[in-house]
């Protein structure tokens, strides 16, 4: 086990123990895992391009460049040109913001509501866990996608209401998770014994259990940073998202008529959306690797 | 050890809990009364499911409401009431005037905290001390309960120690504060024989020097033999004897005790080759959602009479110090 490497006894009894830090342990568990060393350095570059996009490039995604549905790599521009003659490398390089962008403010959303939902059920029960519970079926029988369509379309179709939209119908996965997480350590010895010692129940929720049940959340986190880009795609896809900010999903929606004549309008910024909640995915497993004491140095 | 007699420090009186479960209403403790002095250790007895760890339970303030209720009686600490403190006095004697040490030294510990982080826990919860100074504390406070290499030790993390060493990590945690009270709810049945008597040993050193009382709840007659002052034996929800620790074991009165007594096996030198078979008490604790009006014991014992079956015993004293809840018992003195 991981203790016998770190742990020297001599025949005296004298221990001489060198601790490694559990943020080494992490990374070292984490870097055992190639795909997820490898998704995680394609992500980096990814979000990087996100940052740095304008500085990428001198031309608006919106402006008209070259002649409608040019096939890539005609005259410099290296993934054609849509229906209107826009470049489509350029709307892929801008639209990488509003996606990563999207993608994790939804995803912070769905942590936050579930999170506080979840832990308050799974630590109290009683009438709390009922009612919250309710709650959460509530929009659970809605169909998800239906009922953010109906959000956007109620307000204008602002990047922050497809956030708001996404993180309200998503948040119920993590709540559930994290509401069986606090019912199953809060009967554990080691509560009871914070509870002996007198702690208060703030202090028990958020120092004594959520540090135990983060692992399964973190790695729920990081796809649910890949589910949301996919709910924005789609939402762009119907033609629900702000249409003064280019996303990929609204990249494919504005060329979706031209699929059969021009493939690389979608295929592109389709690959764009796959490679990277791929790699979200991938790095969702590694953090579960990583964290998961089950499955440390087996 | 204490023969002194002293007011005592903690004292419980007639105090009845009860749970809701799908089958009824069940009784779990019906009129526990326990009197404890400063310095005294009471060892309490009794099979699995007799109200031994919710005795501690509801000592603490611990009972989980609902399903439980507390139905009657009172608690009292140096003479002030517990039962109904506000909650906030209650966290302020948790692990300060009373704490606790479980069974499961296993997964008593937070796993992702260091031992020294746990300890140091309670007393900047109870006293206030900065982090620095509460880690010199517990660095202090493995040293006191035997732990080899203290000041490396505090620094790690639970599953970096044994079985043995996390026990005495959650003794070092309990005592942290000096509390006047520790409940060990049966803190060596994890534990293999020799840790056991390890564990035994640190704490009866460490009551020594602090005077704290101990309620030692466990079903080891061995562990009552070696640690006791006074012996409560609990059956369904009472508490059917009570005396010193020699009254019971050289002259249980009560036919429950006198099983529990001559179940415990016997070393011996040279076996026969013919072992003896093991005693044991026939039948299983009855459901405590339906215990009828008699002795809850009365199905399983020997000595059970008409009037066993319609009347509950109450607690009479046989001789001085020493009581028994048994009709029997009480037959037999009075004839």
């Amino acid at each position: 086990m991981a203790d016998t490497s770190s742990d020297e006894r001599t025949i005296t009894g004298d221990v001489k123990v060198t601790i490694e830090h559990p943020f080494t342990e992490f990374l070292r568990m984490y870097f055992k895992n190639i795909a997820a060393v490898l998704a995680f350095i394609c992500f980096t570059v990814i979000v990087l391009v996100a940052i740095l996009g304008p500085l990428l490039t001198d031309l608006d995604p919106f402006r008209i460049v070259w002649m409608p549905i040019a096939p890539p790599g005609q005259d410099g521009f290296l993934l054609g040109t849509d229906s209107l003659g826009r470049s489509i490398a350029v709307q892929i390089l801008y639209g990488a913001r509003a996606s990563l962008a999207v993608g994790a403010a939804a995803a912070a959303i769905t942590l936050v509501i579930g999170l506080l939902v979840g832990s308050l059920a799974g630590y109290y029960r009683g009438w709390v866990d009922e009612a919250l519970m309710r709650v959460t079926e509530f929009f659970q029988v809605l169909p998800p996608l239906l009922l953010s369509m109906v959000l956007v379309g109620l307000f204008s179709p602002t990047l922050q209401t497809v956030v708001f939209a996404i993180g309200v119908v998503s948040w119920t996965g993590v709540a559930r998770l994290a509401r069986a997480e606090f019912m199953k350590i809060r009967e554990l010895e080691y509560v009871k014994a914070a509870r002996s010692i007198g702690s208060k129940d703030a202090r028990i929720i958020w120092r004594v259990i959520l540090p135990n049940a983060l692992p399964p959340l973190i790695v729920t986190a990081a796809l649910t940073v890949g589910a949301a880009i996919l709910f924005e795609a789609a939402l762009s896809f119907l033609g629900l998202s702000d249409p003064n900010i280019v996303s990929w999903g609204k990249i494919i929606g504005d060329n979706r008529d031209y699929f059969l004549e021009a493939p690389w309008t979608v295929i592109f910024p389709g690959l764009a959306i796959f490679v990277t909640v791929l790699c979200i995915n991938l790095i969702g497993d590694g953090l579960n690797d990583a964290f998961n004491p089950k499955l440390r140095e087996r | 050890m204490n023969t002194v007699p002293t007011a005592p420090l903690l004292e419980v009186d007639n105090l009845q809990v009860e749970f809701k479960t799908r089958r009824g209403i069940a009784r779990v403790l019906d009129g526990i009364s326990l009197s404890l002095s400063a310095g005294e250790t009471l060892g309490i007895v009794g099979e699995s499911g007799c109200g031994k760890s919710m005795t501690a339970l509801s000592i603490m303030g611990l009972v989980p409401q609902p399903p439980g209720r507390i139905a009657g009686g009172e608690i009292k600490l140096s003479g002030e009431e517990l039962l109904g403190a506000t909650e906030r006095r209650m966290r302020q004697i948790r692990g300060n005037e009373i704490s606790m040490i479980f069974q499961e030294p296993m997964t008593s510990l937070n796993p992702v905290y260091t031992v020294g982080d746990q300890i140091a826990e309670t007393v900047i919860e109870h006293e206030g001390l900065s982090s620095h100074e509460a880690m010199n504390r517990a660095t202090e406070m493995l040293r006191a309960v035997k732990i080899p290499a203290p000041e490396q030790r505090v620094r790690e993390c639970p599953h970096q120690l044994s079985g043995g060493m996390r026990q005495r990590v959650m003794i070092a945690m309990a005592l942290a504060c000096r509390p006047q009270v520790l409940i060990a709810d049966e803190p060596t049945t994890a534990l293999d024989v020799t840790v056991q008597a390890q564990v035994f040993d640190l704490l009866k050193d460490l009551q020594e020097i602090s005077k704290t009382t101990i309620i030692l709840i466990t079903h080891d007659m061995g562990a009552i033999a070696e640690m006791a002052d006074r012996v409560a034996v609990m059956y369904a929800g009472r508490i059917i004897e009570t005396g010193s620790v020699q009254d019971i074991l050289r002259d249980p009165q009560h036919p429950y005790t006198q099983g529990l007594i001559s179940c415990v096996p016997h070393l011996v030198r040279d076996p026969p080759a013919e072992r003896p078979v093991l005693l044991e008490i026939p039948g299983v604790v009855p459901p405590l959602t339906d215990l009828g009006q008699g002795c809850a014991f009365e199905p399983r014992c020997a000595r059970s009479q008409a009037r066993c079956r319609t009347e509950k015993p109450k607690s009479r004293e046989t001789t001085s110090d020493h009581l028994c809840a048994c009709w029997a018992v009480e037959e037999e003195a009075s004839a």
